[in-house]
């Protein structure tokens, strides 16, 4: 059974209409990324999936029970709340003290159990987001821009422990990013957003579609060809590209 | 020791200010601050309506202050800015409530005692309704606290775990509009929203976790209750805005004395 399935479905806010004939389905296990411009109703999809979001039009089915763990886009926490790392993961659902340190030393940030929440960096924040949401051992793992004030290897070391907890829970995972690099090499599906679903398939497919190419343009030439040129050796006529790396 | 005007008067503010720390706490993490206004106001209207139809005013200000949460809720989703939305209700009550009682010759007496509390207004079986009412929104509180909580700091956060953060909302407001109505008598309709907020300000620097500032709330709130009756009684000063200006000092002391730390 799906995890969870939208049938035809519509978001709006007010009168303005983000998301319309939206249907797809995600399965136990599978990756997959939503790309698409600003404003494309990327986070309103994710938050209909995790069922944040009601429905305008349509159905949205979740498998019942669905455990999911949710990085959210922006979280800022009230200065005038006083709460620390640890209390704020065992909110809700209580784990042991136990779980939640093995969990923050798996983010990186042990030394940060006592820290209080408003004082943490961007960075810090991020993690602290994760091993929450890692916490609740999810079936599905949504990540609305996760990597956002991760540094670059925090961001790799970030994606690898996605795939590493993937291999360990069988989650499936799906994120919003706008590393499109990432996105194209990791995912197993990638969705295309603009209001609608534009295309969507494997990466190379999704790559190669015109929709895709309408909406990101040249800009990810690059992109795809450092994806090719890496994975699969093929080096293309964007090869003269990678000669400034030489240059003195 | 009940027939003493004062002790009774300090029962009744005792329990406001039990209720008043973890609610007043959300308040201000929630920034509802005027939303608390504009409920708080209702209550004028709410004495009124209670005396034209001959009902409890207990029951008339609640029933009255959660409507008026409701309307505010209602509209704040329709694109007029939730700040518009509050001072456009917020003073609608008010006035409407201030001309309703104005056709009530009773009730006009008594006005200073509905806006700034009176401590002579609490009777015996006052004090009853007031411990019950400050029970239950104390008892609401306690149920929902860690859902509350987790909805406080990030609704879609508290969706994906399967906790309704609309819900979570309506259940605060309902805990709002009863104590608006149990507050009423002690504190008055201006100031029942400062003893939500300046105990739970005062008591912020002290604390490291939500449940300490909640406790520090009440136990803060309920100092002031007590001093401020004392200079209440001994300075023939209104009750409401004795309590809060006590209040007000302690929030000065905490506040200074944390940031010389």
């Amino acid at each position: 059974m799906s995890l969870v399935e939208a049938r035809d479905v519509a978001v709006r806010y007010g009168a303005r209409e983000v998301l319309h004939g939206i249907s797809l389905s995600l399965e136990p296990g599978e990756i997959v990324t939503v790309v698409g411009p600003n404003g494309s109703g990327k986070s309103s999809l994710m938050r209909l999936l995790i069922g944040a979001q009601a429905p305008a039009a349509g159905q949205v089915i979740r498998k019942p029970g669905l455990r999911v763990g949710y990085v959210p886009q922006k979280l800022s926490v009230d200065r005038s709340l006083p709460i620390t790392v640890s209390r704020f993961l065992s909110l809700g659902d209580r784990h042991p003290a136990r779980a939640r340190d093995e969990m923050l030393a798996r983010v990186g940030v042990a030394h940060l159990a006592a820290a209080q929440i408003a004082n943490l960096s961007g960075g810090e924040f991020q993690r602290v987001m994760l091993a929450q949401a890692l916490l609740q051992r999810p079936e599905l793992l949504a990540l609305d821009e996760a990597t956002q004030g991760l540094d670059q290897p925090g961001t790799a070391a970030f994606y690898r422990l996605i795939e590493e907890v993937r291999q360990e829970l069988g989650c499936a995972v799906l994120m919003i990013s706008h590393d499109l690099h990432v996105v194209m090499s990791a995912s197993d599906r990638v969705i295309c957003l603009n209001g609608h679903i534009c295309c969507e398939g494997t990466p190379t497919v999704v790559s190669e579609a015109p929709a895709y190419r309408a909406l990101f343009g040249l800009g990810t030439e690059g992109t795809l060809a450092l994806y090719r040129h890496e994975h699969d050796h093929a080096h293309g006529p964007h090869d003269h590209d990678h000669h400034h790396a030489d240059a003195p | 020791m009940l027939d003493d005007f004062l002790v009774r008067a300090t029962l009744a503010g005792l329990a406001v200010a039990l209720a008043a720390g973890p609610l007043g706490a959300f308040v201000v993490w929630r920034r509802m601050a005027y939303f608390g206004d504009a409920t708080a106001h209702a209550a004028i209207l709410g004495v009124a309506l209670s005396l034209a139809f001959s009902v409890s005013i207990f029951i008339g200000v609640a029933a009255v202050a959660a409507a008026t949460a409701l309307i505010i809720t209602a509209l704040s989703g329709r694109g007029t800015g939730v700040d518009t939305v509050l001072g456009v209700v917020s003073h609608g009550a008010l006035a409407a409530g201030l001309i309703a009682v104005s056709f009530l010759p009773g009730v006009r007496a008594d006005l200073m005692g509905y806006l700034f509390g009176d401590i002579l207004a609490v009777g015996r079986s006052d004090l009853l309704v007031i411990w019950g009412g400050a029970a239950l929104v104390l008892g609401v509180m306690l149920w929902r606290w860690q859902p509350l909580l987790l909805a406080t700091m990030n609704a879609d956060l508290a969706a994906a775990r399967h906790i309704d953060p609309k819900r979570e909302q309506l259940i605060l407001t309902l805990a709002l509009a009863a104590l608006v109505a149990v507050a009423l008598q002690v504190i008055g309709a201006l100031l029942i929203t400062a003893m939500l907020i300046i105990p739970a300000a005062a008591a912020r620097p002290l604390a490291r976790s939500p449940e300490a500032m909640a406790a520090l709330g009440s136990a803060i709130a309920a100092l002031a209750t007590i001093l401020g009756l004392q200079l209440s009684a001994q300075m023939d000063t209104p009750a409401g805005p004795s309590i809060i200006i006590v209040a007000v000092a302690i929030f000065l002391v905490t506040t200074l004395v944390s940031g010389r730390r």
